[in-house]
């Protein structure tokens, strides 16, 4: 045993046996207590007196299998409108963020719009907007496919989720400190150049967690353009429910949509993580 | 610090197991017994209502025309209001002691214990509902039928095979809409709103060709609601289309069903139902037969 630390040759120190016995001792208990509780969930539940009924609702195994496969397909829906949906948000957000930081006098006009753009359409219900842009809009006399419910329940969506967006950025943007700005100005860039090529990319790598909560958001509000016509994973829920008076298929869009989400979150956790451990930022513990 | 938060965890985990101790009722899989509260009916005690002395009537919200004229049931104008009165009345339940209450469709097809005695809103009495719930002998039959504006893609259609190229839309968990998909099968998917209002709103927009509902809604929304529109035909039993029969939805195996079924013959023998049809719903004779297959 010896005392000597980082001379791996002796074997390890007493600090690192120490260490080694604490995190054994702490993975058995996390274990044994994680047992227990599943344990008591799993044992217990089912002895409570409406656990017959609630099980044939919303855990029927049957209804599952048969309306999987239907909402699987309607799934698909969500996809393509996030799809087409998260990018445009993105994009639009941006604009108004940038809109709101404009400093000259003369675009002031610009900031106004944007700073009531954003109260406007984060004080509204999302709800609202999809309906007064989805039957709206083409009631107002337009011809197919210029009318059609994606096209405008996608517009408003992007309109309902720009300006949480927005706000989000310009978050990013103020946080970045002032003597950025300065030392880029001072080095002769524009104020357009100290946006595009200092401010911006700082910004937006910190707000990447927030936009992350955005989008998954998003994800489940897309299942709003089911009242404009539709059927995408949730209306097709609701269907199959009716027709087997059974919650079910509920839970199978549920699974869908942790399915996609899981994923993604962990993506960008890892990038975020390789960012962090680029810029040296874990070194300490 | 770290060990102080990990005891309240576990203490935490002990207390949801104990919880989950208490109520050790038996599991058996029995369905939900009605209340079976005296019922101060002339009929005496095998009648039981939720409430002592009034029957509770539930419809939808709104309720719409020609069901229900006004959106106020306890009038007694309107198809579905007349009818739910007369039963009421035949069960012994008059003016003040009949209370209506709303719900949403979906609401009264879900299994459990209900907050009214009958609900009616054109509830079809199909196999996987009488499943979960109890319906009384129908009351009214009625057929499918589309609704289109004139110069629309539907119109002049006399069979199934006309319509496969027209973009439908229907009211969510209907038999309109299962209608659509099952015997109709258009190229192009139904679109599904929560509500017809939504349905009327696509198709004065133009979203959709044609909506399909029952016949009676399909004549008051051509004749009164949507300027330009007609109904395009019927899909009447007879022509391979179905007929959905109208039936009041009640809590599985509640005992009042019977005591109702009961009052609706009488109200059958004596002609009631027919006048009342007469009187709320538009004549069907005119309306062409769509044929299907």
């Amino acid at each position: 045993m010896s005392d000597l630390p980082g001379t791996g040759a002796s074997g390890p120190t007493r600090r690192q046996l120490y260490e080694r016995r604490q995190r054994r001792r702490s993975i058995v208990v996390a274990v044994a207590s994680t047992l227990i509780v599943v344990g008591a969930i799993v044992v217990l539940v089912p002895k409570t007196p409406g656990w017959y009924r609630v099980r044939r609702s919303f855990f029927n195994g049957e209804t599952f299998a048969e309306t999987f496969p239907r909402l699987a397909e309607a799934f698909v829906l969500d996809l393509k409108i996030f799809a087409w949906c998260a990018p445009c948000i993105l994009v639009w957000g941006l604009l108004l963020a940038l809109a709101r930081g404009v400093r000259t006098p003369a675009l002031f006009p610009l900031r106004l719009f944007a700073a009531a753009y954003t109260d406007v359409f984060r004080g509204v219900p999302v709800i609202l907007t999809i309906l007064l842009v989805g039957f709206g809009i083409p009631g107002l006399g337009l011809d197919r496919p210029w009318n059609s419910p994606y096209l405008w329940g996608s517009v408003a969506l992007v309109l309902a989720y720009s300006a949480y967006v927005a706000e989000v950025f310009r978050a990013g943007i103020e946080s970045v400190h002032e003597s950025q700005r300065a030392a880029a100005r001072s080095l002769g860039l524009s104020s357009g150049q100290t946006m595009r090529h200092v401010v911006l990319p700082q910004a937006v790598r910190r707000v990447v967690p927030p936009l992350m909560n955005d989008m998954v958001s998003l994800q489940k509000d897309v299942a709003l353009i089911s009242l404009i016509g539709p059927i995408e994973v949730l209306r097709q829920a609701g269907i199959d429910k009716s027709k087997f008076a059974n919650f079910t298929p509920y839970l199978g869009a549920a699974l869908l949509f942790i399915l996609l989400t899981i994923p993604e979150t962990r993506i960008v956790d890892h990038l975020q993580n390789r960012q962090r451990r680029r810029t040296g930022a874990t070194a300490i513990r | 610090m770290n060990r102080r938060l990990s005891l309240v965890a576990a203490l935490a985990a002990g207390a949801l197991v104990l919880a989950a101790c208490g109520g050790d009722d038996d599991a058996a899989p029995a369905t939900d017994a009605p209340s079976s509260t005296e019922a101060g009916t002339s009929d005496g005690g095998d009648c039981p209502t939720i409430t002592d002395g009034k029957l509770t009537i539930a419809t939808g919200n709104p309720a719409y025309s020609p069901w229900v004229e006004n959106d106020a049931p306890e009038s007694g104008e309107g198809f579905e209001a007349a009818v739910a009165l007369a039963v009421a009345e035949e069960l012994g339940y008059t003016g003040e002691n009949v209370v209506w209450v709303r719900t949403s469709f979906d609401e009264a097809i879900q299994p459990g214990a209900k907050s009214f005695d009958f609900n009616l809103q054109q509830y079809s009495i199909t196999t996987e509902r009488a499943e979960i719930v109890s319906f009384s002998d129908p009351y009214y039959s009625s057929n499918q039928a589309v609704v289109a504006l004139a110069g629309s893609a539907a119109e002049g259609a006399t069979s199934v095979a006309d319509l496969v190229d027209v973009k439908f839309g229907a009211q969510a968990g209907t038999t309109s809409l299962d209608f659509i998909s099952e015997v109709i099968q258009p190229t192009a998917e139904a679109f599904a709103y929560d509500d017809n209002a939504g349905a009327k709103a696509a198709l004065e927009a133009g979203q959709v060709d044609a909506i399909v509902v029952d016949l009676p809604t399909a004549l008051y929304i051509s004749a009164v609601e949507i300027e330009g529109s007609a109904v395009i035909g019927q899909f009447p039993a007879t022509a391979g289309g179905t007929t959905d029969d109208f039936g009041l939805l009640f809590e599985k195996d509640n005992p009042l069903v019977a005591c109702v079924n009961a009052a609706l013959a009488t109200l059958r023998d004596g002609g009631q139902l027919d006048a009342f049809a007469q009187q709320w719903l538009s004549d069907n004779a005119g309306v062409p037969v769509i044929a299907v297959g």
